[in-house]
C-alpha cells in the first residue's frame, strides 16, 4: 500500500474528528484529495484555490529575494562600507552573499512568524467552527513581510497578524468573506498603532534604529538616514536617487516593495497566469497618472507657491509616482485581491481607477501617512461592493429599456 | 425575606448582562467610543449617566400620569437637561481637569438614546420605585461595557490604570517596557473602541445562543 492510500484510510478512520481538518489541509497542500465533486453541475478544473494562491506567491518570490539582498545592500550603504550600485542588478556591489545573508537572517523569521501566527490562528478557527481549513492565509502570509520595514520587531507583527485574520477577516466568516484585504488590515494596524516603528527615517534601512540609540547613549558615530523618497519629498527635498534606482528599486523602504521592474515582472506574470485583474492594474495607473498629471498642471500654472509644504509632493513629475513608494506593489498585488476588489468587469475600472486617483491625492495631501496606497486600497475595498450594486443596476435597467422598445 | 422581590431584580440584573443597552440594544454607543481612551473618565462618565438615569426615570415616573402625552418628550427633556446641568456643574466645581477630559460628553448624555428611551419605554408606565431600579440596572450596564472597555484601551494603549504605571515606565524603560513592549497607540483612537466593543457583543453572543439573531 503506497503513502497515498494509506493517508487517505487514515483520513477515512479518523473522520469526525475535531482535529481532522488540520490534518486535512497539511494533506491537501501536498497531495491530490481522494474524493471527487459529486451531485449536480459541476466545472472541471487543474487549478484550485491553493493552486491560484501559489501562483501568486511565485509571482512575489522575486520581490523577496530582491528584497532580501536589498535590505543587506542598504544596510551595508548606510554604514559607509560599499559604494552605492553603478551597474544595476550585476553590480558587484549589490550581488553578494554577504548582503543576502543580512537581509535572509532579517527577514526570514518576518516570514516564519506572518505564516506560524497566520496558520496557527486559522487552524484554530477551523477547528472551532469544524470546518476545512482554508487556504486564504497562503497569500496574505507571504504579503505581510513584503509590506512591513525591515526592522519590525517580531512581537510587533504578530499581534498585528492576530488582529489582521481574527478582525480583518475570521469575524466575517473567513476566506472569501472578508471586506479588507488582510494584509492591509495588519500593515493599517502596525501604522496606527505602533507609528515610531512604521514611519519616520529610521525604520526602513536596518540598523539604523539601533545607531541612534546608541548615539543617543552618547555613541560617536554618524547617525545613518534611511529617509524614503516620499519623505524626502514631502519636506521638500530632492532625493539623491537615480530614475535608474528608483526603478530597478536600490532604495529605502518596505522589504519587498521597493523593485518597480520585478512587481511589474510579477505583475505580468498574474495577468498571464490569469489570475489578477489587468483591468485593476491598468486603470489604477491610469488613476494615478491622471492624479499626478493635475498635480503637475497646477504647479505649472503657478497656482501653489515654492514655499508651500505639497509643493515637493506636487511637483514629482507625473511617473516618478509609479515607481516611488508602494504604490506598484499594492497596485499589482493587493488592489486586485479577488475577494474585495469589485467584481464587474466596469466596476473594476472604476475601483482601479479610484484607487490610483486616492493612492496619489492621499500621498500628497497628508505627508503625514505618505503611504497613500494602502489607505486608499482599504478606503476602496469598503466601496467596491457598492460600486458592483450600481453597475449591476445600470445594467438591468439598460436591458429593461431594451426590452421595452422591443415590445413597444 | 429577599431585598428585592425576583420581578424587581430581574429589572436591575437583565440590563448588566442578557438586555444590555449597549452590547444588545446598541445604544449610547456615541459616548462609549468617545471618553473609554481612561479608566478613570469611563468611572465618571458611567456614575453621570447612573445618576441622571436614577433620578430622571423616578421623576418622570411620579409625573407620568399629569404629563400630556402631546408634550412629553419636551417635558422629559426638561427633566433631564436639568439633571445633566447639575451633574456638569459638580464635575466642574470637583473635578475640573475630569470635565475637561469629558468635554461635551457630559452634555451629550441629554443625547444619549439609553435616557430617554428608558423614559419613554418604562418611566411613563412604572411606579417611582420599579422605575428606579430600572434606571440603575441600565446605567449599570452602560457602565460595566465602558468600564471594561476604558480597562483595556487605557491598559494597552498608555499602559496604566486610573493613571498608575502598571506595566512599568515607557520612558525609563522599567517594567515590561525593558524587554521592548511598546504601547499601542491604536487603542487610544476611537475606531478602536468600536472594535473593543465588537469584541465583547462577539464573545456573549458566542456565550448565549439565545441573543444570536438572523
Amino acid at each position: 500500500m503506497g503513502l497515498k492510500s494509506k493517508l487517505h484510510n487514515f483520513k477515512e478512520k479518523n473522520r469526525g474528528k475535531k482535529w481532522l481538518p488540520a490534518f486535512s489541509a497539511i494533506h491537501t497542500f501536498l497531495f491530490l484529495p481522494n474524493d471527487t465533486t459529486h451531485g449536480g453541475t459541476h466545472i472541471k478544473a487543474a487549478d484550485d484555490l491553493k493552486r491560484t494562491m501559489n501562483t501568486v506567491i511565485m509571482a512575489m518570490i522575486p520581490c523577496l529575494i530582491f528584497g532580501m539582498f536589498n535590505a543587506g545592500y542598504q544596510h551595508h550603504l548606510a554604514l559607509g562600507e560599499i559604494q552605492s550600485v553603478t551597474q544595476g542588478f550585476f553590480s558587484p556591489e549589490f550581488w553578494t552573499m554577504d548582503n543576502f545573508l543580512v537581509g535572509f537572517w532579517k527577514i526570514l523569521p518576518l516570514v516564519i512568524v506572518s505564516y506560524g501566527v497566520g496558520l496557527g490562528i486559522e487552524f484554530i478557527f477551523a477547528i472551532i467552527k469544524g470546518h476545512e481549513v482554508e487556504e486564504g492565509y497562503l497569500v496574505t502570509g507571504m504579503l505581510v513581510p513584503l509590506i512591513v520595514p525591515v526592522d519590525i520587531p517580531l512581537w510587533m507583527l504578530a499581534v498585528a497578524v492576530v488582529f489582521g485574520v481574527v478582525i480583518g477577516k475570521e469575524i466575517f466568516g473567513g476566506t472569501g468573506m472578508n471586506i479588507l484585504n488582510p494584509a492591509l488590515t495588519i500593515r493599517a494596524f502596525l501604522f496606527f498603532a505602533y507609528p515610531t516603528w512604521m514611519s519616520g527615517d529610521k525604520v526602513w534601512v536596518h540598523g539604523a534604529v539601533e545607531r541612534s540609540k546608541e548615539i543617543a547613549a552618547g555613541a560617536n558615530l554618524d547617525a545613518i538616514s534611511g529617509e524614503t523618497i516620499l519623505g524626502s519629498l514631502a519636506q521638500g527635498q530632492q532625493p539623491d536617487y537615480s530614475i535608474s534606482e528608483m526603478f530597478l528599486g536600490f532604495i529605502p523602504g518596505s522589504v519587498g516593495e521597493t523593485s518597480a521592474l520585478l512587481i511589474l515582472l510579477g505583475g505580468l506574470f498574474l495577468i498571464f497566469t490569469k489570475i489578477g485583474s489587468w483591468r485593476i492594474m491598468l486603470s489604477s495607473v491610469l488613476g494615478a497618472i491622471v492624479m499626478g498629471l493635475i498635480f503637475n498642471v497646477i504647479v505649472d500654472a503657478g497656482i501653489i507657491s515654492e514655499g508651500s509644504k505639497f509643493f515637493g509632493l506636487m511637483n514629482t513629475t507625473w511617473w516618478h509616482h509609479l515607481i516611488i513608494g508602494g504604490f506598484a506593489f499594492g497596485t499589482v498585488f493587493m488592489a486586485t485581491d479577488p475577494v474585495t476588489a469589485s467584481q464587474t468587469n466596469k466596476g473594476k475600472w472604476i475601483y482601479g481607477f479610484l484607487v490610483g486617483f486616492i493612492s496619489i491625492l492621499i500621498r500628497v495631501f497628508n505627508p503625514a501617512y505618505p503611504e497613500g496606497v494602502m489607505l486608499a486600497i482599504l478606503l476602496m475595498n469598503v466601496f467596491a461592493p457598492t460600486i458592483d450594486h450600481y453597475v449591476v443596476r445600470g445594467n438591468v435597467r439598460k436591458r429593461m429599456k431594451r426590452l421595452k422598445v422591443k415590445t413597444v | 425575606m429577599a431585598l428585592l422581590s425576583k420581578k424587581d431584580s430581574k429589572l436591575i440584573l437583565d440590563p448588566l448582562t442578557d438586555n444590555n443597552p449597549i452590547t444588545i440594544q446598541v445604544l449610547g454607543i456615541c459616548s462609549a467610543l468617545a471618553i473609554t481612551a481612561e479608566l478613570k473618565a469611563s468611572i465618571v462618565m458611567a456614575i453621570s449617566v447612573l445618576f441622571v438615569l436614577g433620578l430622571g426615570n423616578v421623576v418622570i415616573s411620579l409625573m407620568r400620569n399629569i404629563i400630556p402625552s402631546k408634550i412629553r418628550i419636551i417635558v422629559q427633556l426638561v427633566v433631564v437637561a436639568t439633571l445633566v446641568i447639575i451633574v456638569d456643574q459638580v464635575l466642574k466645581a470637583f473635578a475640573y481637569e475630569l470635565s475637561k477630559t469629558l468635554s461635551v460628553f457630559v452634555g451629550l448624555i441629554i443625547t444619549n438614546c439609553i435616557i430617554m428611551g428608558r423614559f419613554e419605554a418604562f418611566a411613563l408606565g412604572n411606579g417611582p420605585w420599579r422605575s428606579f431600579l430600572d434606571g440603575v440596572g441600565n446605567a449599570a450596564g452602560y457602565g460595566i461595557i465602558l468600564v471594561i472597555v476604558g480597562f483595556f484601551r487605557e491598559l494597552f494603549g498608555s499602559g496604566t490604570l486610573l493613571g498608575f504605571k502598571v506595566l512599568g515606565d515607557p520612558i525609563e524603560k522599567t517594567g515590561i517596557y525593558a524587554i521592548g513592549y511598546e504601547n499601542n497607540g491604536f487603542m487610544l483612537l476611537s475606531p478602536m473602541a468600536l472594535i473593543v466593543v465588537g469584541i465583547i457583543i462577539w464573545v456573549q453572543r458566542s456565550r448565549n445562543k439565545a441573543l444570536i439573531e438572523d
